[in-house]
């Protein structure tokens, strides 16, 4: 199969000596301000050739600035940023954005034109890439292409979008919080969308507050916050991180001493969430941890509302390294 | 350009046998554009043709409205009898004085006079549906003749027999033209019925040539004013709602030319442009008789470059704004001027000498000078050259100055 970078750019040296994975995607010292607000504080990022990569991070942690300096639309006000072997801002901008596909968080396509019409609209931009039919079928919007834009369903429209990104059989993906107010049903469909294209060999890029996301479609996780990167990793190191691998989140009538939760065998850590009397203890052992937590109840004569037990998500990560739901902004 | 060919280099040996498996990304392969699209000036045009067609409020205003605005000052303007002076004669009581009048003005059919009570005829006066209004002053004794003023006629007694009361008053507002004529009409009236001699003779011979009409004057107007509308909401509207929607943006993410993306706003405003000149024209020459006396290229040509400014001022206006409501106060204050200036309803030579350059400056005037002198008085396209020159300085500045400040987020 002949590529375009192949007659473009052939390679001029011998391919450098083993590199365990070649680099897609990558920005040092990113920095961008908006008048007093540093939306992006030096950022380091490096996302590899064929994974995907999450980029976690509650609303104006500067998840969307990062992505759109990344995507050559928003020029950083320092730091370096070379994608898929180039930077933004030469004579080259076009053929790079011919490699890579890109989905905005607020994109509104016409809602007068039809979904097969505004594929092939998209389509005619790239000197190659896939047939209208063939893209309506990875998206499964074959039954709308007929349909105007503004009749479909959320995660229609959302899907349309990507479909608008992966005309062109791109290298590399950029997703801006795809799944944002979808339903479970369209998240579902969207996702395997994604697992597809990574399936192929695609890089992806993608931010999303929603953990359970992070988890199940990215190889490699950065969690963000307040425009800086806080943890790296792979969902389950981040989570191992913890040094805790379920969660007891209790609710009780009366006063405990969190010093006294600490203590208790099995548990790595105690903190109060919201209202007066209520914990959350992060615990690598439960099967020690929870007769533990009830005798001490009972000890401390204490009455128990609620209790629930869950394996550590990102989310979990999150709140450990901040303080704050990733949710609450 | 060296890491360009480093990366490309390890990234290309490596992965492109791998990236066979069709569902997935990052085959540089596929097929080319030929097999599915057309060229994207081709496809983004259609788009814009079928955003237009699909919104039908936008066709009624294009298409529809200048036709039926045609058609109403047509027929408010038509030119069937001359218009009526129409004319109070003041009467506290149903007097015989005022009756006379009445029919001492009716003699000619030039005037129409109505008897009224003094507050009534001064009320219509006041709102324009009489131009002038006759004050009988018979009780008004002799000597005071030399104090009324200029617009007061003495009814001194002739030898034929005196018909009615010997003074009147003439009541009418000086700066109007159609209470001077009346001035003129009725007092000649009034005075022939009093038995003045024509002192030399004279003759009437009217024309109605068609060209010389209202609606002759009015349709090359309607036409400047209907390019002036589609081209900076054509524009102006579609690009802002665009950025709005962050549509602009996409486009920016893709290697799309951005100069396609305006040149089909370009592309699609010629295609109705046709439609819109020919609907209003044809409909001007079927239903009035309008006809175009110069040369319908010479027509084709102002129309064109006309378009093109407006769609280049369009394009300025919306360089910037983000909202709707932001374009749209720009749009009314760079279009209201026009719409008043411009002599599109009525000749921009009513106003005052000092602002001529200033009205002469604007490229909807140009437009409707320039139509005008080929349309009505059949002018080559050589003798507008002032008005054309007006254009392409309108057209050329607005789209270097837009392409420089154009925003696409």
């Amino acid at each position: 199969m002949e590529t375009i970078s192949d007659t473009t750019y052939a390679p001029s040296v011998s391919p450098p000596a083993v590199r365990p994975r070649a680099t897609a995607l990558r920005c040092d010292g990113l920095v961008k301000r908006y008048g007093d607000l540093v939306a992006v504080d030096k950022l380091d990022l490096e996302v590899f050739a064929g994974e995907c990569f999450g980029l976690l991070g509650p609303n104006g942690a500067g998840k969307t600035t990062t992505v759109e300096i990344l995507e050559g639309l928003t020029a950083p006000d320092g730091g370096r940023v070379e994608v898929l072997g180039a930077a933004w801002g030469t004579a080259h901008d076009r053929t790079l954005r011919e490699r890579i596909g890109v989905q905005l968080q607020e994109t509104q396509l016409s809602e007068k034109i039809t979904v097969a019409e505004t594929v092939r609209l998209f389509r005619s931009f790239y000197p190659r890439g896939r047939g209208v039919d063939e893209i309506l079928r990875l998206v499964s919007l074959e039954e709308k292409r007929a349909a105007r834009v503004g009749k479909l369903s959320g995660g229609q429209k959302q899907r349309l979008a990507v479909a608008c990104a992966l005309v062109s059989n791109p290298e590399l993906l950029f997703l801006d919080e795809p799944t944002t107010g979808l339903d479970p049903q369209a998240r579902l469909q969207l996702w395997d969308i994604v697992e597809k294209f990574r399936a192929g060999g695609g890089t992806i890029l993608l931010t999303t507050h929603y953990m359970e996301e992070a988890a199940r479609l990215c190889d490699r996780v950065a969690i963000m916050d307040h425009g800086r990167m806080i943890a790296l990793g792979t969902p389950d190191e981040l989570i191992a991180s913890l040094g805790a691998d379920q969660i007891i989140a209790l609710n009780a009538t009366g006063e405990l001493d969190e010093r006294r939760l600490t203590n208790l065998p099995g548990v790595r850590g105690v903190r109060r969430t919201g209202s007066e009397s209520a914990y959350a203890l992060t615990v690598s052992d439960i099967g020690v941890a929870l007769p533990a937590l009830l005798a001490e109840l009972k000890t401390e004569q204490v009455i128990l509302n609620t209790l629930t037990t869950h394996q550590a998500t990102l989310e979990d990560v999150f709140v450990s390294l901040t303080g704050r739901m990733l949710r609450d902004g | 350009m060296a890491e360009v060919e480093e990366y490309v280099g390890a990234e290309s040996v490596a992965t492109t046998d791998e990236r066979e498996v069709p569902a997935g990304g990052g085959s540089r392969g596929g097929e080319d554009r030929a097999r599915h699209t057309f060229h994207p000036l081709i496809e983004l045009t259609l788009i814009r043709l079928r955003e237009f067609l699909r919104e039908k409020e936008a066709v009624f205003w294009v298409f529809v409205f200048p036709v039926l605005l045609a058609l109403a000052l047509g027929v408010a303007f038509r030119n069937t009898a001359p218009e009526k002076i129409r004319v109070a004669v003041e009467s506290t009581t149903n007097s015989p004085v005022a009756e006379q009048i009445v029919r001492a003005l009716s003699v000619s059919g030039e005037i129409e006079a109505s008897v009224l009570e003094p507050a009534e005829a001064a009320r219509r006066l006041g709102g324009g549906s009489v131009s002038l209004v006759v004050r009988t002053r018979s009780a008004m004794p002799a000597t005071e003749n030399s104090i009324a003023d200029a617009s007061s006629a003495s009814l001194a007694p002739a030898n034929q027999a005196r018909v009615f009361a010997p003074e009147v008053e003439y009541r009418y507002d000086a700066t109007r033209p159609e209470s001077r004529i009346a001035r003129l009409a009725v007092d000649d009236a009034l005075q022939r019925a009093q038995g003045r001699a024509e002192v030399a003779r004279t003759r009437d011979e009217r024309v109605t040539e068609p060209g010389g009409r209202y609606i002759d004057f009015l349709i090359p107007g309607l036409i400047g004013l209907n390019l002036m509308g589609s081209g900076m909401w054509g524009l102006g509207f579609n690009i802002v709602t665009a950025r709005g929607r962050k549509l602009l943006k996409r486009f920016a993410a893709t290697p799309m030319r951005r100069s396609h993306y305006l040149l089909s706003f370009m592309m699609s405003r010629l295609v109705f442009l046709a439609l819109e000149v020919v609907a209003v024209l044809g409909f001007a020459w079927l239903v009035f008789g309008v006809a175009v006396r110069g040369s319908l290229i010479s027509v084709a040509v102002i129309v064109l470059l006309g378009a093109l400014t407006f769609s280049g001022i369009g394009l300025l206006v919306a360089a910037r704004p983000t909202t709707i409501e932001g374009v749209s106060g720009l749009m009314n204050f760079v279009m209201l001027p026009m719409w008043m200036l411009s002599g599109t309803f009525f000749s921009s030579a009513r106003f005052p000498e000092f602002a001529q350059p200033f009205i002469k400056a604007l490229p909807l005037t140009a437009i409707n000078d320039s139509l005008r002198a080929v349309i009505n008085e059949g002018a080559p396209l050589a003798s507008n050259w002032a008005a054309l020159a007006v254009l392409l300085a309108w057209c050329v500045v607005s789209f270097v100055i837009a392409l420089r400040i154009f925003r696409w987020q």
